[in-house]
């Protein structure tokens, strides 16, 4: 679908010398030029350091050194993610001028790797939503149709490498963050195993949902990518104390004697050209093998109940550090309760402060057995839902998004018609599994659709596998 | 600071939901320290009502036997050793501060926060 | 009337139960890397973690679990699986806005501690928490009521603490105060903490309450600022005593949190259960279930020294004397009775020894400077009378000023060396000799003269004779 060079390709150009890194970046930071205006997917466009780092990485190349394996890629950072010196916003007033003392472990993972950071991208205020339109800097446009939203939260990250801005980019998912926008921007995007990926530097909104994961052109690009970024970091308690698991058997192996689950009480409300693109990606893969199996999770449904008890309740302490005591804006007062008020009442903006709110309620005295841990009680139901569906199949396949991008404005009046967005994601993150989303069809304007893939913890390379096969039958893989 | 089981009432979602006037709202937001216009706290108990009366589809659930799962990928001690790390740049994070003075954050009067 | 056994007022007795937090004496901080350490320049042992900066990630120090956990076995504690919660609430010394400690599963349960007379108190739990910063004020004589403002330093926030809750066994000042004592000699002995009220590193709050004995528990307040054991005992006495007062006169216990004033000798409200806290408790998602196992716990136990009651007994036993004596348990606590018990061992004498060390060692440490081996050579000296008592003394001072030494060769240098009789004897002759009106004197009846005589030997003999040895010759000569 998308016509750019694969991030594997410039690396792989980029660290023969075939091409220089600087002319890559040079690239990319053109596209941004032409467009950004237009689609704003940056808060924060690395112009300067960019070219810079991508100077290093020539001259070490020059100098016959291994860069590693994303040499001279451009990557875009969701502004959730701390990076050193650099303004890190959560797309929030309440941030305002904040530069992180510190580098997330992604961030310094991938440096590592060779990659060259080409900007911020905007988010949801704090990653909340699902069109970045609660963006305290304005709202991003979908490149693909300005008229309508990249999805959300990491609308940015989604738009920026759709447009060409950036051959890769990093979001966060913590209820469908990645795969929604992905869908709607027509690019891969990966919620990694929860563990998989550190969260050390990710700015939380709810610490037992957030992943960070990857957008890119491809399913390669996409493994690749996770293959750098993954594996223990002991700066994170809830990261997964074992190797990561390779990918790269996974591109090529195909889904022959695969068991692929269809979740027959899947809740609807998916749009007609949304289901029409899963049923026949159930079609493409048993041509190529696959044994399509019905299975029932009836906890699914309950799911946006669950996410949207738990996520604001972890939000709601996460977000209490922002007080306007150590760091980001302050509104003076006279006392400092008063201060606390007027800091966070100004601070935050409105689809914040009703998550706050909502999480606060849920927690508060009298009401935790019957929000909260309810709530957390139909997290182990879906887990068990889950579990015994795994027991006969090797993955699941279901929309990533319930419709194709929809227009600004569209469901900003009504919070709960915009929480149905997450209707499909959510699962994967109240249990920490691992999901994708593949641009598989189109729909309505052309637009694109991303069927999800869903496999059990640590089960990413059965789902590249299955996504891998899906992005061969449309037609997308890259050089 | 003694700690005491939770005391919980074993509602449902739908009957507490009903329980969401203006004054609950506003005391939440005291809680959690937002200052909320008039129409803002309006919205908010419209919009807190609303949800909690749209998530009470797990109350006919019957979760009495299920175990709380509070981590998604279950892990047990993980623990570092006891060896200094490198500490921040105090120049570096006092400048960062709103409001400091003599290598400290200030604040305003510490009012309405007795402890 | 009130005393150190019992405390009554007015057919009232008092029911109290205390909470303690003391620093752990560890490295590092609870979660993070940044030095425990008292007393540095503001600001300066700071890390994201503890400075509650976004995107940081608590990591649980082994250390502080393990000090933990001996605090709890020597308190005789279930130690127990247990998990971490936060507990909400806005102030400006805590970074976060939530202090990470422990709720519904604490580390350590159902303990108990003896004080004097046998008695028994309870002990509900020792759990885990991370300290606050620490506020100073401005202005308002550096009281927070009336104050300009306040300015943070964070060097303490993240300090490891063990919250040790006491069940409401305490029914006097006197109890009170010995269980404190007693806790932090335990505290002292198993290097858990340094346990320092003055400076903050171990801190009491105190629940008080009366009823008429036998019945229901009244309402209860808590103490605060009791910053020293006699200040503990008075501030409970006071609160008793108001407490009586008020309910004699037909008032009502009002829950509430009190001040106590040093200054005026009484406590104050502070704030009243109308302001009650809702901390909102929850699991921490950042942190993970902490399961010590039998294998830990046993080898933490099985590495636990000897605790302060077990020392005191035994060194009752080696010296022979009661285990209440106030020589045992001065010893005890300065933690000089493994010396003791080593000098008894090397050249018995127990109870000169345990008086010496009493008595002249007050500035010594657990380990004091004089070898075990020269006391015990030093006690034989005066037990087998070699020595007089006062020769005893001068030498002991010798000894511990001059860290060891042969206390004969000290002896001989000083000119102690022992008299035999015959030698005594010429002395009193020569004596006699050169005063024979003394002598006269002495034999009518003077008793002013033998001073005289006494004097003439002291002379001759440079100080050696015993002046008691002297006086019976005088005496036995003149019939």
């Amino acid at each position: 679908m998308s016509t750019f060079q694969s991030a594997r390709s410039i690396a792989a150009s980029v660290s023969t010398g075939e091409s220089s890194a600087v002319d890559v970046v040079s690239q990319h930071l053109a596209r941004i030029e032409e467009r950004e205006e237009e689609v704003h997917a940056f808060n924060l466009v690395l112009r300067d350091e960019a070219l810079q780092s991508a100077e290093r990485i020539d001259e070490r190349i020059a100098a016959g050194e291994q860069v590693g394996p994303l040499a001279g890629v451009p990557i875009a950072l969701k502004d959730n993610l701390c990076t050193r010196g650099i303004p890190t916003t959560c797309s929030s007033n309440i941030l305002d001028g904040w530069r992180p003392p510190y580098d997330a472990t992604v961030v310094s993972r991938l440096a590592d790797a060779g990659a060259v950071f080409v900007g911020k991208t905007n988010l949801d205020e704090f990653a909340m939503g699902s069109s970045t339109e609660n963006s305290a800097f304005g709202p991003t446009r979908n490149p693909l149709d300005t008229s309508r939203v990249p999805g959300g939260s990491s609308g940015g990250s989604a738009a920026a490498v759709a447009a060409g801005f950036s051959a890769m980019s990093l979001g966060s998912d913590t209820g469908g963050s990645i795969r929604q926008p992905a869908a709607l921007c027509g690019v891969v995007g990966v919620k990694p195993t929860y563990g998989a990926v550190s969260r050390l530097g990710l700015i939380a909104f709810a610490s037992s949902l957030d992943q960070i994961g990857p957008f890119t052109h491809d399913v390669a690009d996409a493994a690749l990518l996770l293959e750098c970024m993954a594996g223990h970091d002991p700066g994170d308690s809830t990261s997964i104390p074992q190797p990561f698991p390779s990918l790269s058997e996974s591109l090529d192996r195909g889904v022959a004697g695969l068991r692929i689950g269809r979740i027959v009480d899947l809740p609807s409300g998916a749009d007609a050209d949304v289901v029409a693109s899963v049923d026949r990606a159930f079609e493409v893969l048993a041509d190529a093998g696959a044994e399509i199996i019905d299975v029932t999770i009836p906890a699914f449904t309950y799911g946006l109940t669950a996410y949207y008890l738990i996520a604001p309740a972890e939000a709601s302490s996460n977000l209490a550090r922002y007080d306007g005591v150590r760091f980001g804006s302050r509104v003076e007062a006279a006392d400092t309760n008063s201060m606390y008020m007027a800091t966070r009442g100004e601070g935050f903006g409105p689809e914040v402060k009703r998550r706050i709110m909502l999480g606060t309620y849920a927690l508060s005295a009298g009401y935790y057995d019957a929000y909260y841990g309810k709530a957390l009680k139909v997290r182990r139901l879906m887990a068990q839902d889950f579990a015994t569906a795994y027991e006969s199949v090797d993955a699941l396949v279901t929309p990533a998004s319930p419709s194709v991008a929809f227009p600004f404005g569209s469901k900003t009046s009504d919070p709960l018609a915009m929480y149905l967005c997450d209707t499909y994601t959510i699962p994967s993150n109240l249990i920490g599994h691992p999901a994708m989303s593949v641009p598989f069809g189109a729909g309505e304007n052309d637009l694109p659709i991303g069927v999800q893939v869903l496999a059990p913890a640590m089960g990413e390379p059965t789902m590249f596998a299955v996504a891998a096969e899906l992005e061969r039958s449309a037609g997308g893989n890259h050089v | 600071m003694c700690s005491r089981p939770p005391s919980t009432v074993t509602g449902n979602l739908k009957r507490v939901s009903e329980q969401i006037d203006r004054g609950a709202v506003e005391r939440v937001a005291k809680l959690a320290r937002l200052e909320l216009s008039d129409a803002e706290l309006d919205e908010a108990t419209t919009r807190l009502a609303g949800m909690m009366a749209h998530f009470a589809d797990i109350d006919a659930l019957d979760l009495d036997d299920v175990e709380p799962m509070t981590q998604p990928y279950e892990l047990v001690n993980v623990l570092r050793d006891d060896v200094p790390l490198e500490t921040l740049d105090h120049d570096e994070v006092l400048a960062a501060a709103p409001d400091a003075s003599g290598g400290r954050f200030g604040v305003p009067p510490i009012l309405g926060l007795d402890l | 009337m009130s005393d150190s056994a019992t405390w009554t007022h007015e057919g009232f007795e008092m029911v109290v139960g205390l909470e303690v937090h003391v620093e752990l004496a560890t490295e590092t901080k609870l979660f993070s890397g940044s030095p425990n350490r008292f007393g540095d320049d503001p600001n300066t042992n700071i890390d994201p973690v503890s400075l509650g900066l976004p995107g940081a990630l608590p990591v649980l120090n082994r250390q502080a679990v393990e000090l933990a956990m001996r605090i709890g076995l020597a308190l005789n504690c279930t130690v127990q699986s247990c998990t971490f919660a936060r507990k909400n609430y806005f102030y400006p010394d805590m970074p976060k806005a939530y202090q990470i400690s422990q709720y519904d599963r604490p580390l350590n349960i159902d303990g108990h501690l003896e004080i004097a007379d046998g008695i028994v108190i309870g002990v509900e739990r020792a759990h885990v928490e991370e300290d606050t910063g620490k506020s100073t004020h401005i202005g308002g004589s550096g009281r927070i009521h009336g104050s300009e403002g306040s300015l943070i330093d964070f060097n303490r926030a993240g300090v490891p603490l063990v919250e040790i809750v006491s069940r409401p066994d305490i029914r006097t000042p006197e109890q009170a105060r010995q269980y404190v004592n007693e806790l932090r000699a335990i505290l002292l002995e198993i290097g858990a903490s340094d346990a320092r009220m003055e400076e903050g590193s171990m801190r009491v709050d105190a629940n008080v309450s009366v009823r008429h004995p036998g019945e229901e528990f009244g309402t209860r307040c808590e103490i605060k600022n009791v910053n020293s054991v006699r200040s503990l005992g008075r501030a409970i006495d006071y609160e008793a005593r108001r407490q009586v007062a008020l309910i004699s006169d037909g008032g009502v216990i009002q829950q509430e949190t009190r001040h106590w004033d040093e200054g005026d000798g009484r406590t104050h409200t502070l704030r009243t259960k109308e302001d009650a806290d809702d901390y909102r408790y929850f699991p921490d998602p950042d942190l993970v279930p902490l399961d010590p196992g039998d294998e830990w716990i046993n080898t933490v136990r099985s590495q636990l020294p000897m605790l302060p009651a077990a020392r005191r007994i035994r060194l009752a036993e080696v010296t022979g004397q009661s285990a209440d004596s106030e020589a045992i348990a001065t010893v005890v606590e300065r933690r000089q009775d493994d010396y003791v018990v080593a000098v008894v061992e090397i050249g018995g004498g127990a109870e000169r020894v345990l008086v010496h060390v009493k008595e002249a060692f007050s500035e010594q440490g657990s380990e004091p400077s004089v070898p075990a081996v020269d006391l015990a050579a030093l006690v034989a000296m005066e037990v087998g009378g070699e020595l007089t008592s006062t020769q005893t003394k001068t030498l002991l001072g010798d000894l511990v000023e001059q860290g060891g030494g042969d206390p004969k060769a000290m002896a001989a240098a000083r000119g102690f060396e022992a008299m035999d009789t015959s030698e005594l004897d010429g002395f009193v002759d020569d004596a006699i000799a050169a005063d024979p009106d003394a002598w006269a004197k002495f034999c009518a009846g003077d008793g002013k003269a033998m001073g005289a005589l006494v004097g003439h030997v002291m002379k001759a003999s440079r100080g050696q004779a015993d002046g008691k040895a002297v006086t019976a010759i005088l005496n036995s000569r003149r019939g």
